[in-house]
């Protein structure tokens, strides 16, 4: 659903903060998903995320969400699959080389980025990692920040210039 | 003839040969490259060149082996599905003959979640009976599968892999007879250190006529210890050793050398085997222990 993924880049602002206040909440629930067991929680977690980003963001499960550096644009629905930044074949009119009739998705996330007002866009985003495709960003998250990982500050608000 | 190699012209005569494998250098200069293989110049009549085994990176196969055809040594390529999709392969094809490499081996490649970066995408988009007929295409045909001419076409010998096993009764090598409508010239097994059951393989084989249509070139190769014999046969796909041979290492004053006299017999072995035109001796890291053993005892291609 394109339309469904242009609403969300448009309210791209809106959206990072509901979902810092989602990341609060499921880190702060760490606790019970460790009582619970991670593992145990993979798939059905997995197919709730997939359902819920796939409506919103036509989320491809890639395992290592980059929206809030792009700006709520999923770079995973590139034709090319880049994650840092448009190729050199976007058109005059800003869509797609591969797919003419779709707006470049970085040119959107660049948009989104825009209202977001933060500098994570230009966050160099390491290549995908294979093994992680498939399963939940968010466990991994979790995870990740509660073991003292990249808990990379979320939607920092750029100095009004 | 299909290709200028003399394996094939070796196979084609009737003669036994002998070819050895080598993996490809963490060097990046032709020294890095000629310091592991130059011992086996003269000694065999082609050397296979591993394609990124293990799923660990190296010199590249294709460098590698125009290094080795510069400087004497006939090589085999590796191809393997995992790393390239079907338009870096055929340009690899059609360069091969170019840089001096006759034959190529195509197979599917270690998986990447063993190797040492499980984190890469894995390509695989054809598999290893598509490489083997987009080769052939390109030779017989002289085209692309796009249709476009390739003028001269790539002169390649193509080589598919197999392991040989103990054929249950009612067995048909079925999978072998579709590497060979495939493409298949010919094949190189993995390591087969049971005389009985090779045997006994080989006459299936024979039976089937797969013998006729392919070369069959059997893999082997100096063990160094009974431990390692051990090891190889619980770890490695489709490798036995039996017992007594493993007894006969744990016996033996210096094993590495009691690996290479075992090794040697069943060379000698092979060549009183119906069916099998060569030997295909494999060593990790090993190429002056094959060099050795093929020079200690008078074996060489």
């Amino acid at each position: 659903m394109r339309a469904v993924r242009h609403w969300s880049v448009r309210n791209a602002r809106g959206l990072m903060r509901l979902y810092d206040l989602f990341q609060n909440t499921i880190v702060a629930l760490e606790p019970l998903v460790r009582r619970i067991g991670y593992d145990r929680l993979e798939r059905p977690v997995a197919a709730v995320e997939h359902a819920i980003k796939g409506a919103m963001f036509d989320c491809q499960m890639c395992g290592q969400c980059a929206l809030s550096s792009t700006g709520m644009s999923c770079p995973m629905n590139c034709p090319k699959n880049l994650r840092n930044g448009p190729c050199g074949g976007v058109r005059a009119d800003g869509n797609c080389e591969v797919k003419p009739d779709m707006p470049c998705v970085w040119v959107k996330a660049w948009a989104g980025a825009q209202t977001m007002m933060s500098d994570n866009i230009l966050d160099v985003q390491l290549p995908v990692d294979n093994r992680l495709k498939g399963h939940s960003s968010w466990l991994r998250i979790i995870r990740e920040i509660k073991a003292g990982g990249p808990a990379k500050p979320k939607s920092t608000a750029r100095k009004a210039a | 003839m299909k290709t200028k190699g003399q394996l094939e012209a070796k196979l084609a005569r009737g003669e036994f040969v002998i070819t050895a494998e080598t993996t490809p250098p963490d060097g990046a200069d032709e020294a890095s490259v000629m310091a592991k293989v130059s011992c086996l110049k003269g000694l065999v009549d082609a050397v296979n060149v591993t394609d990124g085994a293990g799923a660990r990176s190296h010199m590249s196969a294709f460098a590698c082996a125009a290094i080795m055809a510069k400087n004497g040594i006939e090589p085999v390529l590796q191809f393997t599905v995992r790393d390239r999709n079907r338009l870096a392969i055929q340009g690899e094809f059609i360069g091969a003959p170019a840089m001096g490499i006759p034959n190529i081996l195509c197979l599917h490649g270690d998986a990447i979640t063993n190797g040492d970066q499980p984190d890469a995408k894995p390509v695989e988009d054809v598999d290893s009976k598509g490489l083997m007929s987009m080769a052939r295409m390109l030779r017989d045909e002289g085209k692309l599968p796009s249709g476009r001419e390739i003028n001269p076409a790539p002169g390649l010998l193509i080589g598919a892999a197999d392991t040989p096993r103990d054929p249950e009764p009612g067995f048909k090598p079925s999978g072998l007879q579709g590497k060979i409508d495939a493409g298949a010239d010919f094949f190189q097994t993995q390591f087969a250190y049971d005389i009985e059951v090779l045997k006994r393989y080989m006459a299936v084989l024979n039976d089937a006529g797969i013998t006729e249509q392919a070369h069959f070139i059997v893999g082997v190769g100096p063990l160094i210890s009974a431990k390692s014999a051990r090891w190889m046969t619980e770890n490695l796909f489709g490798v036995h050793v039996p017992d007594h041979v493993i007894v006969r290492l744990e016996g033996a004053e210096d094993q590495r050398a009691e690996g290479r006299k075992i090794c040697a017999e069943l060379v000698q072995q092979f060549k009183e085997i119906k069916g099998i035109s060569g030997a295909h001796l494999m060593a990790p890291r090993g190429e002056k222990l094959i060099a050795e053993t093929l020079t200690e005892y008078n074996l060489r291609g």
